[in-house]
C-alpha cells in the first residue's frame, strides 16, 4: 500500500506540473490579449521562482523545525554562481567593465551550446549551471552548519542571519571583484524566456522536495520538529538529519537563487538582504508552516498582492471622499496589516500543515460519506 | 485520480478568475478603439517607492509636466493622444523586471527611465527583446546603453562625470590628496569613484579610498581617516541618505566635499545649510544656462504650485531638481522620435531616435552609436549655507 | 602623544557608538530575559522615536517635544506588546518571533508611507549638539555625554530590578515564567513594564543617536538594531551588565577596524564575533546557563 501511495504521489506531482505548464502557456496568451492582465505573466514567473525558494525554506523551518534566517545568503551564492558561470565570453568585457573582463573566461551554457547544438546545448548547460549553483550553496551550508547547527532556535536564527550578512560582504569585497564584479551588477547571462520553462524547472524541484518529505528522511525531519529529545530517543541521529535538512534546503535555495537571477536578468548583492529572508519567511507563514502546497499558494498571493492587485492603493488619483489616504506606500501598509492579521489570528496559515490533496480528499469523503474514504 | 485532476484544473481556473476580477491597475484605461481617439502609449519606468523613491518621483514629475505641455503628437498626419503608463520599479531589480514586463504587456511604444542605473540595466534586456526603445533620464552608468541598441539616454555618463569632477578637485581646490568615499554594493557609487580615481591619479594626485557598508550610520571613522590622510577634498558619490550623514559629520573637519549628480536634492541643501559644510556637486541642469532652461524652471514651478500632491511628490518644496529637467527632455525627445518615425512601432521609433536632434533644457540631444549624448560641459553647483540655497559655481569641462 | 592623538578620535567614536548600542541592547536583553523573544521590531521602534521627534519639534517647543517623543514611543512599545505578542503567549516561540518580524515589516512600511521615503534632518537639541574639545580633539558634546548617560540609566535600571517590587517580579518571571505566575505575579503587567522600560531606553537612545547621526530614514534603525542585538547576545542575553559590556566592545572594535581601512568588513566582523561567541560559549560572556527542559 505504501508503494502504491508513493507511485500515486509521483504521478499526481508530474501531472500537476504538466497541467501548470499547459496553463502557463495559456496564461501567456491571455496576458497578451486581455486588457488589465499585463501583470499576469511576470507575477506567475516570479511565483514559480519564489515558490521553489519558499518550499526550500519550509523544508528547513517548517518540516525540520530549524529556525534559520540565512536563506538570502544561500540565494545570493546561487544567483552569483549561476550568473558568473553563464555570461557569454564575448560579453564579459562589458559586464566586468572595471576588471578587464574578470578572471572567469568561459560560459557553461555557451560551451554546451557549441557541443550539443545551439538550442538544446544551451538549455542543458543552463540546467547544469543551476545545479552547480545549488551544489555550491549546499557546500557552504555544510561549512556553516558544522558549528551553527548545534545552536538552539533563536540563537540559530541570529547566527544564520549573521552568516548571510558575512557572505554578502565577501561577495561585495573589492578584492574578489575580478570574480564577483564587486559592487557592480552582473548581467547579460543566459536565461529562460518563457513562463512554462520556469514552471517546469521549479515544479520538478518542488516535486523532489515532496519526495524527500515523504521519505524516511522526511519523517525523521518531522520527528525532530515535533520533539527533538523524543526523536533522539527513537534513534534518530539529530546532527546528521539536521545537517541533511540544512544542506538540502540550501541546495534548493541556491538553485532557486539561480532561477531568480534568470528572472531578474541582472543580479546585485545588495538586494539579497535580511529583508528578503523576512519576505520569504512571511510567505511560508501565510501558506502554512509545514505545507508545501500552502507555500505555493502563499507565494502566489504574496507576489500578486505586493506587485499587482493592491497597486491601486498607491495611486492618489483613486482617492474618494475627504480622506486622502491613498498615496505611494499605502499599498505596503495595507499589505503588512494583512500579514499581521494572518500571523495573529490565522496562526496556522492558509493550509496549516495540510496539503491541497488532503483537503480534496477530505471534501470528497464528506460528500461520499465517511465509510468509503476511510477504506483507502 | 481523474477527480483530483479535475479539481486541480478548476482550482487553477478559479485562481485566474480571481486574478481577472481584481486585476487592472495603472494607466491601461480607455483602450484606443472604442472612442475613436488615437492613442500612443509611453511607458514610464521609475521608482516611486524603495530607496530611490524620492528621486524617482521627481523624475516622473518632469515627465508629467512635459506631458501637460505636449499632450498630443502628430503621426503620419493624424493627431495621437499620448498616454503615460506609469509603473513603479520599487528601486529593486526583481520588482523592476516585473514592472518592465508590465510595460511590454501594455504595448507601450517607448519607455522612459529609470532613476538609478541598476534597475535600468535590469530592464534593458526586456525592452530590447520586446523591440521597445527606452530613453534613460538620469542613469549615468555606461553599462545601461552599452551593447544594447534599444537603450538611449539624455544625460552624460559616469566616465565623463568622474573625470570632470577630478578636474574640478584639481582646478578649484588645488588638491593633491583626495579621499574617495563610496558605498559598498552600489554600482553607481563605486563606478563613479573608480572613474574619479583614474583621472585624479592621471592628473598626478593621490587617492585614499574606503567603502561604507550598507546601513552604517557612523561616518566619523571615515572623516578621521580622511583627516589622517591629509586629504584636500573628499569625493563622495553616494545616495542622499548617506550623504546627509556624511555632510553633517564632515563639517567639523573643514574638508570640502565633492559629489555626483545625486546630490542635487533638497536633503543635501538642508544638511549642508545646517552644518555649514562646503559642498560641491555636478548636475545636469542649471536654470541660468539657457532660455529654455529658465522657461522650464518657471513653467515647472507654476505647474507644481497647482496641486498639493505634486508638491508633496517633489519633496514638499518647489526646488527644481535636475532629474525633473531630464525627465522633461526625455519625454520631448521621445515625441520627436515618434513624429520622425511616423509610426507607433517600437523598431521604427528606435531607428528614428538615432537621427533626432533636439535642443533641451539640459543641453542639446544628439545620440551617438551607443545611444548616448555628447554633453561636454557639466554644471557645478554649491551650497550657500547663509542663504540656504544652491548656487551655480561654474561650468566645468575636461582639461586637455 | 602623537599616537594618542591619532587613536583618540577612533576611541571616542567607538565609545559613543557603544553607548548607543547599549541603550538599544538593553531593550532586547530585558525582553529576551522574560519572554525568550528576539524583539525584531525594537530597532524600528527606535527609528519611529526618531521620526516622532522630527515631527514633534515642528509643532511644539523642545521641552515639550522630548517628553512627548518618549511618551509616544513608550505607548508604541506597550501597544505592540499587547497587540502582537500577548495573543501569542501560549504559541510556539517561532510564531512570536515571526510576529515580531511582521511588526518590523509593518512599522517600516508605515514610516515609508508617512515620510514618502525622504530622509529627514533630525532637529538639533541644544546643549548636546554643540562642539567640545576633548584632549585636543574636537567632537560633539553628545559623544562625551552618551557613555555617562548610559551608565546612569543602567545604574537606575539595576536599582529598579534589584530593589523594587516590579524588578523583583521581572527577575522572578525571567527565572521561571510559569512558577512566577503561580506565585501570583501578574505576568502581563510585568511584561508590559518590560516593554515600557525597553521603549523608554530606545527613545532616549534615539535622541542621542540621531543627534550624533542626524539623518532619519525608515530603515536607519535596522543595522544599529541588529548590532545591538548582537551585543546583547555577546554579553549574555538576559544580563544587563553583559549587554552593556558587549555593546561597548562591539562599538570600539568596529571603529578600530574602520580606522585600519577595513570598513568593508566592519559589519561582517560583528557577526563573525557573534558566531564565534555562540559556538564557544553559547550563553555569552555573562549569561546564565539554561536548563534543557523535556
Amino acid at each position: 500500500m505504501k508503494k502504491q501511495m508513493k507511485g500515486k504521489t509521483l504521478l499526481v506531482t508530474i501531472l500537476t506540473i504538466a497541467v501548470f505548464a499547459a496553463l502557463s502557456v495559456g496564461a501567456e496568451a491571455v496576458a497578451g490579449n486581455v486588457s488589465g492582465m499585463s501583470m499576469l505573466v511576470p507575477v506567475l514567473k516570479k511565483t514559480a521562482v519564489y515558490s521553489l525558494i519558499a518550499v526550500s525554506m519550509n523544508l528547513l523551518n517548517g518540516f525540520t523545525g530549524l529556525f534559520s534566517l540565512g536563506h538570502a545568503g544561500f540565494m545570493l551564492v546561487g544567483a552569483y554562481t549561476y550568473a558568473i558561470l553563464s555570461i557569454p565570453v564575448a560579453k564579459r568585457a562589458g559586464v566586468y567593465q572595471y576588471y578587464d573582463g574578470g578572471i572567469v573566461q568561459f560560459s557553461i551554457p555557451e560551451t554546451f551550446g557549441n557541443l550539443l547544438g545551439e538550442s538544446v546545448g544551451t538549455v542543458v548547460g543552463m540546467l547544469i549551471t543551476l545545479i552547480i549553483a545549488g551544489l555550491i550553496a549546499a557546500f557552504l551550508a555544510w561549512l556553516i552548519g558544522l558549528p551553527v547547527l548545534r545552536l538552539k532556535s533563536d540563537y540559530l536564527a541570529i547566527a544564520t542571519l549573521g552568516f548571510a550578512e558575512i557572505i554578502r560582504t565577501f561577495i561585495q569585497y573589492e578584492g574578489f571583484a575580478p570574480l564577483t564584479n564587486g559592487s557592480n551588477t552582473l548581467r547579460q547571462y543566459a536565461s529562460f524566456k518563457s513562463l512554462y520553462a520556469y514552471v517546469i524547472v521549479a515544479g520538478l524541484c518542488i516535486a523532489v522536495i515532496v519526495l524527500i518529505v515523504n521519505s524516511t528522511y522526511g519523517r525523521a525531519f518531522k520527528a525532530i520538529r515535533d520533539d527533538e529529545i523524543a526523536a533522539e530517543a527513537m534513534g534518530i541521529n539529530l546532527a546528521k538529519h539536521k545537517m541533511m535538512s540544512f544542506i538540502i534546503s540550501s541546495f534548493f535555495a541556491g538553485f532557486g537563487g539561480g532561477l531568480m537571477a534568470m528572472y531578474m536578468a541582472s543580479v546585485q548583492a545588495k538586494s539579497f538582504t535580511v529583508s528578503m529572508t523576512y519576505e520569504i519567511l512571511l510567505i511560508v507563514v501565510i501558506g502554512g508552516i509545514g505545507s508545501i502546497t500552502g507555500s505555493i499558494i502563499g507565494t502566489f498571493l504574496f507576489v500578486g498582492c505586493s506587485e499587482w492587485w493592491l497597486r491601486f492603493l498607491d495611486d492618489s488619483a483613486n482617492n474618494i471622499g475627504g480622506l486622502n489616504l491613498l498615496a505611494p506606500g499605502f499599498r505596503m501598509v495595507v499589505f503588512s496589516i494583512f500579514i499581521m492579521i494572518i500571523v495573529l489570528f490565522f496562526r496556522r496559515g492558509i493550509m496549516g500543515t495540510h496539503e491541497l490533496p488532503d483537503v480534496f480528499r477530505f471534501l470528497r469523503n464528506k460528500i461520499k460519506g465517511k465509510g468509503k474514504g476511510a477504506a483507502k | 485520480m481523474k477527480k483530483v485532476f479535475a479539481l486541480l484544473l478548476t482550482l487553477a481556473m478559479a485562481l485566474s478568475l480571481v486574478a481577472c476580477g481584481s486585476g487592472n491597475n495603472g494607466g491601461d484605461g480607455d483602450g484606443s478603439g472604442d472612442s475613436g481617439e488615437k492613442v500612443v502609449k509611453i511607458g514610464v519606468y521609475e521608482p516611486s517607492s524603495g530607496a530611490n523613491g524620492a528621486g524617482g518621483k521627481k523624475e516622473v514629475l518632469g515627465i508629467e509636466y512635459a506631458n501637460s505641455i505636449a499632450p498630443t503628437v502628430e503621426i503620419g498626419g493624424e493627431e495621437y493622444t499620448v498616454e503615460l503608463v506609469i509603473v513603479d520599479n520599487q528601486s529593486e531589480n526583481d520588482k523592476g523586471v516585473s514592472a518592465a514586463q508590465q510595460l511590454v504587456q501594455e504595448g507601450v511604444s517607448i519607455a522612459l527611465g529609470s532613476y538609478g542605473s541598476g534597475v535600468s540595466m535590469a530592464a534593458a534586456p526586456i525592452f530590447e527583446e520586446a523591440g521597445i526603445p527606452a530613453i534613460g533620464c538620469s542613469c549615468t552608468n555606461p553599462g545601461v546603453t552599452l551593447g544594447n541598441p534599444y537603450y538611449f539616454r539624455v544625460c552624460y555618463l559616469d566616465p565623463f562625470q568622474g573625470s570632470v569632477l577630478a578636474n574640478l578637485a584639481v582646478d578649484e581646490f588645488q588638491a593633491d590628496v583626495a579621499y574617495v568615499f563610496t558605498e559598498l554594493g552600489d554600482d553607481y557609487s563605486v563606478g563613479l569613484g573608480e572613474y574619479f580615481t583614474q583621472e585624479f591619479e592621471r592628473l598626478g594626485g593621490t587617492v585614499v579610498a574606503d567603502q561604507n557598508p550598507a546601513g552604517n550610520t557612523d561616518m566619523s571613522g571615515f572623516i578621521n581617516a580622511a583627516k589622517a590622510a591629509n586629504a584636500d577634498v573628499i569625493f563622495a558619490p553616494s545616495s542622499t541618505t548617506v550623504a546627509s550623514l556624511l555632510i553633517d559629520q564632515a563639517a567639523s573637519a573643514g574638508i570640502p566635499l565633492i559629489a555626483g549628480d545625486t546630490w542635487d536634492d533638497a536633503v543635501i541643501l538642508q544638511a549642508a545649510t545646517k552644518s555649514g559644510a562646503k559642498v560641491y556637486f555636478s548636475t545636469f541642469y542649471d536654470e541660468g544656462a539657457s532660455d529654455e532652461a529658465a522657461a522650464f524652471m518657471n513653467g515647472f514651478k507654476g505647474w507644481l504650485g497647482e496641486n498639493d500632491d505634486k508638491m508633496t511628490n517633489n519633496g514638499g518644496t518647489d526646488t527644481v531638481s535636475a532629474v525633473s529637467a531630464l525627465g522633461y527632455d526625455a519625454y520631448m525627445v521621445a515625441l520627436e522620435a515618434i513624429k520622425a518615425a511616423g509610426s507607433t512601432d517600437g523598431d521604427a521609433i528606435r531607428d528614428a531616435l538615432t537621427g533626432v536632434t533636439y535642443t533641451g533644457v539640459t543641453g542639446d540631444v544628439v545620440f551617438d552609436e551607443e545611444g548616448d549624448v555628447d554633453k561636454n560641459i557639466i554644471f557645478i553647483k554649491g551650497v550657500d549655507a547663509e542663504k540656504g540655497a544652491f548656487y551655480s559655481v561654474k561650468e566645468q569641462g575636461l582639461a586637455e | 602623544m602623537e599616537l594618542f592623538q591619532k587613536i583618540l578620535p577612533t576611541l571616542l567614536s567607538g565609545i559613543s557608538a557603544g553607548g548607543q548600542y547599549a541603550l538599544i541592547a538593553l531593550g532586547y536583553t530585558m525582553v529576551y530575559g522574560i519572554l525568550r523573544l528576539i524583539n525584531f521590531a525594537h530597532g524600528d521602534i527606535f527609528t519611529v522615536a526618531g521620526f516622532v521627534m522630527f515631527y514633534a519639534i515642528t509643532a511644539m517647543p523642545l521641552y515639550l517635544a522630548i517628553p512627548f517623543t518618549i511618551l509616544v514611543t513608550v505607548l508604541l512599545g506597550f501597544t505592540v506588546e499587547r497587540v502582537a505578542y500577548k495573543p501569542l503567549r501560549s504559541a510556539p516561540r517561532m510564531s512570536v518571533m515571526i510576529s515580531a518580524i511582521g511588526v518590523s515589516y509593518l512599522l517600516q512600511n508605515l514610516m515609508w508611507y508617512v515620510t514618502g521615503g525622504q530622509a529627514q534632518q533630525y532637529p538639533s537639541i541644544p546643549w548636546i549638539s554643540g562642539k567640545v574639545m576633548v584632549l585636543g580633539v574636537e567632537t560633539k558634546v553628545v559623544t562625551v555625554i552618551t557613555p555617562f548617560l548610559t551608565v546612569i540609566l543602567i545604574l537606575l535600571l539595576v536599582f529598579l530590578t534589584k530593589r523594587t517590587k516590579v524588578g523583583l517580579a521581572m527577575r522572578a518571571a525571567a527565572k521561571d515564567f510559569e512558577t512566577a505566575r503561580l506565585m501570583g505575579i501578574k505576568i502581563d503587567r510585568v511584561i508590559s513594564a518590560t516593554f515600557v522600560i525597553g521603549s523608554f531606553l530606545a527613545a532616549v537612545g534615539s535622541m542621542l543617536f540621531f543627534t550624533n547621526y542626524s539623518t532619519v530614514s525608515p530603515t536607519v534603525g535596522m543595522m544599529p538594531g541588529l548590532k545591538a542585538f548582537v551585543a546583547a547576545v555577546f554579553g549574555g542575553i538576559g544580563s544587563i551588565p553583559g549587554a552593556v559590556v558587549g555593546a561597548f566592545i562591539i562599538g570600539i572594535c568596529e571603529n578600530i577596524i574602520r580606522s585600519l581601512g577595513w570598513s568593508t568588513f566592519s559589519d561582517a566582523f560583528t557577526f563573525a564575533l557573534l558566531i564565534v561567541v555562540l559556538c564557544v560559549k553559547p550563553t555569552g560572556l555573562f549569561g546564565e546557563k539554561l536548563e534543557e527542559k523535556v
